[in-house]
């Protein structure tokens, strides 16, 4: 097995002549784990600590698995922009697309034990936690089998059973959660992990330092990690703040810094923390990324960017481009094989999509469930307390 | 005329609210919505007083809302200038630069998002004056966040938490109904001697036209106003739930019922002789309000006059309001105090 040395970055790929062989030579996809070791473009930047190797181990099966994942997730995003300008899907909704190597880099490195909570732009993240598109799409249109069963919208996602404890709509408080649990998982000797994400916006939010503190100080498992995508909605890093070296405010609190575009990379960043976490505390990973869309769909994103940057990233950082290219550069698969996979993975979508359009709304009585606990016997009051008074279920 | 404020000296000085008993209502001006209004009493607020400045989340290229459009333009990035996203920061900041006598004109971009600064309004700005026996103030402090439902905000862009600010004694809560109340009210907020919240019903930022009088006026703060009279009934609200209850009392009308509807402005310090006045006349009252009926503001209300118009009153006090849940995103619809249940609660009580 040949290693090759890529600089994912530039633009010409070679064309193996490899293709030409008869399939029986070639090798076969999707089964094949032997091990690959492909170097990172961009070396780690550390605080405090070693940077991990930039020789990732992988195999032909992960990176394939890279692809179809992000393509699925880019697809899902997509197609979310489509139902929101058609009206089906209302509120709020921020889209990640141009992040999508973060959520599969990550779940690479980790085990559905290790937890992870995020913010509103929660999508992708719940479905590299396992989360079934049709369940993604009815919850953003607000259906009764969404994921939290129409309830929560897009900005709240949630999946008990892969330790994905949500997307939340206020701005950094998710941070100090997170931070908590990573206090359950080592009170519990879990030998897991908790990954808080949040972004450059939140950054500045004084309870991250806060939650930082208490972590440091009882070494918690905790790994917070900045998703760095320059913007807080409209505003860039350079007017937000002092430092917008986001891996070294932790001060005292190891940090690394990673091509937030490069799955690769994270999957070795990721990986590299939770080691890390386990035996010494908490680290920040600052993730390097980019977002296409506006902060949200109301937001056309072009106000306080050019058009130029946000193409020239498609064109040289694009996440799912280069997977693609690794792909055919190790002979992994063909180009008309993820062409097709990609067709595939855009009828899953559609069919998504209209199973999705399908699901009911939820019964008006769903109002009142779940604010307390079952039977706790609290008493709602609809409008006029004398007409409607409902003991909640 | 009031050169308002003199520029030489050092203190805030307020010009009197004689100023503000001038009959608006009747004038006319531009027909402006409610953000543009708002946006001509921060340039004449700017204006008006050099050592008066705009801050919040994004108001540098004119707010989310585009309540502070053209700001920086005109005064400068040192008067109308970003801030990072921390609320808590924002605000204590805002009492700082107004503890040293000037007037900090605070945005909140969503009244959800005002909890993190809730210690910093409860226990610092309000107290202020109190706790240093009036050596320091703090009553340069204006807070602005857009508040109530916009029809798909869900839980967070929704909230309506006027409620938890009228508890707190040291502080003004004030919310307009339409952009000609909204400028004139700001004016008076930003230059009233205390700490005031000013929470703006996003709903009506673009929905709302009205004429707006270009010049420099006032509305007075703690003081009631009755836009409608009526003899059979009082309604009692404020912000966008009042063009609810307009249509619901147009509607009881063509029932042959008389409503008297009341806009209380000012939420604290509020104007119960106005509402006293008016329950005396009717001996019946409905409040409704967007906030969760358990301990909204409604229920300051109906206690308030209870006690004093006990005797007078042919039916229990009514409060037509948002349901005790979190502000739902789907279910929207059912959670908000619309025109129809307003409308039976009127009939209910007036057949009580």
């Amino acid at each position: 097995m040949a290693l090759s040395r890529l600089s994912s970055r530039s633009n010409t790929f070679l064309k193996p002549a490899i293709t030409a062989l008869p399939s029986s030579i070639r090798r076969h996809v999707s089964t094949d784990s032997s091990p690959i070791t492909i170097e990172t473009a961009v070396p780690f930047t550390s605080h405090l600590c070693e940077s991990p190797s930039r020789s990732v181990e992988t195999s032909s099966e992960e990176i394939l698995a890279f692809f179809r994942d992000m393509a699925r997730m880019r697809r899902m995003e997509i197609a979310a922009d489509s139902l929101y300008k058609a009206k089906l899907i209302r509120g709020f909704c921020h889209l990640y697309d141009g992040q999508e190597a973060l959520a599969v880099g990550m779940e690479a490195a980790i085990t559905k034990k290790d937890a992870i909570i995020t913010s509103y732009r929660d999508h992708c993240t719940f479905i590299g936690r396992g989360g079934k598109l049709v369940d993604a799409f009815s919850e953003l249109m607000g259906r009764k089998t969404g994921c939290s069963h129409g309830k929560g919208g897009s900005m709240h996602f949630y999946k008990k059973d892969a330790s994905f404890y949500g997307g939340h709509g206020i701005v950094g408080a998710q941070i100090p959660l997170g931070c908590g649990l990573a206090f359950a998982q080592k009170y519990n000797k879990d030998e897991a992990v908790t990954f808080a994400l949040y972004g450059d916006g939140a950054a500045n939010q004084g309870q991250l330092f806060e939650a930082l503190n208490i972590s440091a100080l009882w070494d918690l498992p905790a790994i917070l990690v900045c998703e760095n995508n320059h913007y807080g909605m409209g505003t860039a890093t350079w007017r937000s703040a002092k430092s917008p070296a986001y891996f070294k405010r932790g001060d005292y609190v190891p940090g690394l810094k990673v091509d937030g575009m490069d799955a690769l990379a994270v999957k070795q960043a990721c990986k590299f923390a939770k080691e890390h976490a386990l035996k010494n505390g908490p680290i920040i990973l600052e993730m390097d990324t980019y977002r296409y869309h506006g902060h949200s769909m109301s937001d056309p994103g072009s106000t306080y960017r050019t058009r130029d940057e946000i193409s020239g990233v498609r064109q040289v950082r694009d996440p799912i481009e280069r997977v693609r290219k690794l792909l055919l550069t190790h002979d992994i698969a063909t180009e008309k094989e993820l062409k097709d996979m990609e067709k595939e993975i855009r009828k899953e979508v559609d069919d998504a999509v209209a199973q999705a359009k399908e699901s009911p709304i939820p019964d008006a009585s769903e109002l009142f469930t779940n604010m307390y606990v079952k039977d706790c016997g609290v008493e709602s009051f609809g409008a006029d307390r004398k007409e409607l008074k409902v003991t909640l279920p | 005329m009031a050169a308002l404020l003199g520029r030489s000296c050092r203190k805030l000085s307020f010009p009197s609210l004689s100023h503000g008993a001038r009959r608006v209502s009747t004038e006319t001006g531009k027909p402006l919505n409610l953000y543009s209004a708002i946006n001509q009493a921060l340039h004449i607020a700017l204006d008006t007083d050099p050592r008066s400045y705009v801050f919040g989340e994004d108001v540098g290229f004119g707010g989310v809302f585009r309540c502070t459009t053209g700001l920086a333009e005109r005064f400068g990035k040192n008067r109308v200038f970003n801030t990072p996203l921390c609320e808590q920061g924002i605000v204590g900041f805002g009492i700082g630069l107004a503890a040293m006598g000037n007037r900090a004109i605070v945005e909140i971009q969503f009244a959800d998002y005002i909890y993190p600064a809730f210690d910093q309004i409860v226990n610092e700005a309000a107290k202020f004056r109190y706790r240093s026996g009036n050596q320091f103030n703090c009553g340069g402090l204006t807070i602005r966040a857009p508040y109530g439902a916009v029809g798909h905000g869900g839980h967070y862009h929704s909230q309506s938490p006027e409620a938890f600010f009228c508890h707190v004694p040291g502080i003004k809560v004030v919310i307009p109904r339409s952009p000609r109340e909204a400028k004139g009210l700001l004016l008076s907020c930003i230059r009233d001697p205390n700490p005031v919240v000013f929470f703006e019903p996003k709903w009506l930022y673009r929905q709302a036209v009205e004429e707006v009088p270009e010049h420099d006026y006032m509305i007075p703060l703690s003081e009631a106003e009755v836009i409608r009279e009526g003899n059979d009934i009082t309604l009692v609200g404020w912000g966008a739930q009042l063009t609810v209850m307009e249509q619901a009392c147009l509607d009881a009308e063509k029932e042959g019922i008389s409503c008297e509807l009341i806009d209380l402005k000012t939420l604290l310090p509020w104007d119960k002789e106005t509402v006293e006045a008016s329950v005396k006349k009717t001996g019946r009252l409905l409040i409704s309000h967007e906030a969760p009926v358990t301990g909204g503001f409604g229920a300051e209300i109906s206690a308030t006059i209870l006690e004093r118009c006990f005797l007078k009153l042919e039916a229990p006090v009514s409060r037509v309001c948002g349901l005790d849940t979190p502000f739902p995103l789907v279910f929207e619809p059912f959670y908000m105090p619309t025109k129809n249940k307003i409308l039976d609660a009127i009939k209910s009580t007036v057949n009580y």
